[in-house]
């Protein structure tokens, strides 16, 4: 109890749509007023609950409590409220109910080179925008060749940022933020900036920060970040927090929520779509059974899919074109095909399908994550597929003992 | 009322480094740099001593007329400048107050500390024309530091609300020159408030700046009485100012976070 960092009470946060549409001038209202005076003595029209048609609820009802050293991703669809939960915290804006409790020094990083001025140099920027994120001038001065190594921009670092080129410009903002030592830190989704090369060291660093048992709330659509740095991992829906579990558990419930071990759609009067599909496991196997239906007839019907991990990355794929069956499919423009997969070799977890219907020549409809199996058998290996992958493959081990070297204990 | 001075206490560099970015930018972007902080007033100057001063001889207690003037054109174009800056400043730094968290005072407060740059350059011109005339000040030259206090309360007061008031309703900035020209003529600028008769002068000096005026004109030039009655009043009115700008804003503070 005493070690929590955080906590957050009943957060709502209440928008009026159009707010942001600026007509309100003091023009507008002294004509109001000279016009309709009484208008804003009238008492105003009880708000229900749920909001009208003029409000949304970009968070609703949040309650958690974060602990010391515990990093946290927060991850939902676009929209889901993850970025207004984290404005609440970091005291940017005010929640219309409730409150957050914050006990130590928190930095947050909701946007890189925040006030950064373009006529300003890099040296300049880097003082200004320290000093923002609450850096006093002395502990910018201690780190300062420490930020300019890390963004390497030594020969440039006393030119106007306006000359910089926006991955400078990036690597800069972001040394400045990478060496922010609150004891709490919110990041939002500022990792979606950069090469390969960047966003891998500064995932580094922010793994260093979690070392110096710092506390860490990390937005992001990466779940290869959230994967290698979260502890815990809290979902955002539509304003809630839907689930609060391991990053494991939470990324597969996110990806797939509503997938099931079917799918169906409307036909469709323009292109071919697939308008069915189950998936049946039987021991040892799966059949995947597809129906569709074209406008025309398909030269021939090919239809192929792709099995994916939890983590998204794909397992194993194929396609009429690459494993023709036999006998061939008959052009035509309504049918079912079906294919039978033997799942001796896949690790027992959780899969997910990806369907794509074309032709000879084309791809027509294509299918993200139509339906999810979960695969079960005796044996469970200790080590998760996001470490050894998802296939098992049938290899032979062979040892022999080094002849000319002492073995332990009574070799010969 | 409610400021955590403890907060404000802390957020002091960041204050010193947002006036020190002005000032930067400001001098960085202009071709005449620091000579525009003296052009102004000084031209205004020119143009008061000749139409007001000569052709109209309006009353000036003895004091050669661009002395009377640039005494008042001191603080006046030091008040001006920092009324505009303040009442724009939280809009201009949207792209900072939607992400990053600090006392909100601070965008107002280092308006009008940023302002006290242009108004030492200058002053620097003020002592090369008071030693032109051969003027010397008397022992109320002490009292200076009040009055330039008063009149950077004075810019805060004001800015507080118009500040606040610009980042809800955007046209408030554009009001301002309108506000600042009524203002001078409303102000011992031109005239001496002596032109206004002994039994409205209290009335008159609920005008803030016109305590400040005649008290930068008494204390640096040493000519006249103190303004006391004036001053009193001026006082009166720059409390209510501050104190109902502080919780003005404060209480917009969050409408603004939202609408900014």
């Amino acid at each position: 109890m005493t070690d929590t960092v955080i906590r957050a009470e009943n957060l709502s946060k209440r928008y009026k749509i159009g707010e942001r549409q600026n007509n309100v001038t003091l023009r507008d209202v002294i004509a109001n007023f000279v016009s309709a005076p009484a208008r804003l003595f009238r008492a105003r029209k009880p708000q229900s609950a749920n909001g009208d048609a003029n409000h949304i609820w970009a968070v609703k009802d949040v309650s958690f409590e974060i602990r010391r050293g515990e990093v946290v991703g927060i991850i939902g669809r676009n929209g889901a409220g993850k970025s207004t939960l984290l404005k609440i915290l970091a005291r940017v804006t005010k929640p219309t109910t409730g409150y957050a409790d914050v006990r130590g020094r928190m930095g947050s990083l909701l946007e890189v080179g925040t006030g950064f001025h373009p006529e300003l140099t890099g040296r300049e920027n880097t003082y200004l925008n320290g000093a923002i994120l609450g850096m006093s001038k002395k502990e910018v001065t201690r780190k300062f060749d420490e930020i300019v190594a890390f963004a390497e921009i030594e020969k440039f670092i006393d030119t106007p940022v306006k000359h910089y080129s926006s991955g400078m410009y990036l690597r800069l903002a972001f040394a400045v933020a990478a060496h922010l030592e609150t004891e709490i830190l919110l990041v939002d989704e500022v990792l979606a900036v950069g090469d390969q090369r960047f966003q891998d060291k500064c995932l580094k660093k922010i793994g260093e920060v979690r070392q110096h048992g710092r506390t860490v709330l990390f937005v992001s659509h990466s779940m290869m970040a959230i994967r290698r740095l979260c502890t815990r991992v809290l979902v955002v829906e539509h304003g809630q927090v839907s689930h609060d579990c391991d990053p494991m558990d939470a990324i597969a419930g996110y990806v797939t929520e509503d997938v099931g071990r079917s799918y169906s759609a409307q036909a469709s009067a323009e292109t071919p779509t697939i308008t069915s599909a189950t998936v049946h496991v039987d021991d040892g196997s799966l059949l995947l059974s597809v129906q569709f239906r074209s406008p025309f007839p398909l030269v021939p019907p090919v239809l192929g899919f792709v099995m994916y991990d939890p983590m998204g990355t794909p397992v194993f794929g194929t396609n009429t074109r690459i494993d023709p069956p036999h006998p061939e499919p008959q052009p035509s423009a309504a049918g079912h095909i079906e294919v039978l997969i033997p799942t001796t070799h896949f690790r027992p977890h959780c899969y997910l399908f990806s369907l794509w219907l074309g032709d000879h020549y084309s791809d027509y409809c294509s299918v993200q994550n139509a339906l999810q199996v979960e695969l079960h058998d005796d044996t469970s290996s200790k080590l998760p597929p996001h470490v050894i992958g998802s296939l098992r493959v049938p290899v032979k081990w062979r040892y022999r003992p080094a002849v000319d070297l002492p073995q332990p204990h009574g070799g010969s | 009322m409610n400021i955590d001075f403890k907060e404000l206490w802390s957020a002091r560099e960041l204050l010193y480094f947002f006036v020190w970015r002005d000032i930067k930018v400001r001098y960085k972007q202009t071709a005449i740099g620091a000579a525009w902080a003296v052009i102004q007033p000084f031209m205004t100057m020119i143009v008061f001593s000749l139409f007001f001063g000569k052709l109209a001889k309006m009353d000036s207690h003895g004091l050669p007329y661009p002395v009377f003037y640039y005494s008042a054109l001191l603080p006046w174009t030091y008040f001006a400048g920092a009324l505009q800056h303040a009442t724009s400043v939280v809009v201009d730094q949207q792209h900072v107050i939607t992400k990053v968290y600090f006392p909100r005072l601070v965008l107002p407060l280092s308006a009008v500390v940023s302002g006290l740059f242009d108004f030492a350059i200058s002053f620097l011109v003020f002592v090369g024309i008071m030693v032109w005339y051969q003027i010397k000040p008397g022992p109320a030259l002490l009292l200076f530091p009040l009055f330039l206090l008063l009149a950077v309360l004075t810019a805060l007061g004001v800015g507080l609300w118009l500040s606040a008031l610009n980042a809800i309703y955007r046209d408030v900035r554009y009001v301002v020159p309108f506000l600042v020209q009524f203002w001078l003529f409303a102000s011992p600028v031109i005239y001496p408030s002596s032109l206004v008769p002994d039994r409205w002068r209290w009335l008159y000096g609920l005008n803030p700046m016109a305590g400040v005026i005649e008290g930068f004109r008494w204390s640096l030039t040493g000519h006249g009485q103190p303004p006391t009655l004036l001053l009193a009043a001026s006082l009166g009115a720059v409390l209510l100012l501050v104190v109902g700008g502080i919780l003005f804003f404060q209480r917009m503070e969050g409408t603004i976070a939202d609408v900014v």
